[in-house]
């Protein structure tokens, strides 16, 4: 079986065709309190840059992106951090 | 967005009607119990405005009943002026650019942002 993570971001590759995707495993930070689970992979934080997300506000973009991802919800998936941004704006963000 | 309307959920649309900054959350502001329902508390207590809280983890029903209202699967969620903003993340965001400020001045909810 693969990993949660390998999963999430193999998920998001296929709904939003994004040019940068990046998923992290953070359950080892939550590990202990509730929704956490002895065998970690809860807590995960993404960050997807994709020109799907142009012309959309931010609760559509993780609307879509919950949407996407409602079976890992389902399975145990307890909290996901999300960045989601245009090229432009994740362009705009990393000049900074 | 048809539900049926249970107890909780008459609970969450009298909640969200009668206080102008509403977050469900995990915990009370005074003792979070979640890292991301602490940085929302962190932010609204910032911006000095005045804030609702009902806590998800006393009430089953109102935690199921949250989720499927506002059709978002994760708690902490903001509403403001009876409308969904977003989670930890959006509010984060929002806070960082300036829109959280901007949104309560829309809505015309007294804040007083520390310095």
């Amino acid at each position: 079986m693969t990993d949660r993570r390998t999963r999430i971001e193999a998920t998001l590759r296929e709904r939003f065709a994004p040019v940068l995707v990046s998923v992290t495993d953070d359950s080892a930070q939550h590990a202990g309190h509730a929704g956490a689970a002895p065998g970690g992979q809860t807590h995960f934080s993404a960050l997807v840059v994709s020109d799907a997300f142009v012309g959309t506000t931010r609760v559509a973009r993780s609307r879509a992106a919950h949407d996407a991802l409602a079976a890992e919800f389902a399975g145990g998936l307890h909290a996901l951090a999300l960045t989601l941004r245009t090229p432009d704006e994740h362009g705009a963000v990393t000049k900074r | 967005m048809s539900q049926t309307t249970t107890p909780a959920i008459a609970k969450i649309q009298s909640d969200i009607a009668v206080n102008p900054v509403m977050l469900f959350m995990k915990g009370n502001a005074l003792f979070p119990q979640c890292g991301f329902s602490a940085r929302v508390v962190q932010i609204l207590t910032h911006l000095g405005v005045k804030f609702h809280t009902a806590n998800v983890l006393e009430d089953a029903e109102l935690r199921d009943g949250i989720k499927s209202f506002s059709q978002w699967p994760t708690i902490p969620q903001l509403y403001v002026g009876g409308e969904f903003v977003g989670g930890c993340d959006i509010v984060t965001e929002m806070y960082q650019s300036g829109e959280l400020e901007t949104l309560l001045a829309e809505k015309g909810i007294a804040h007083a942002p520390a310095a």
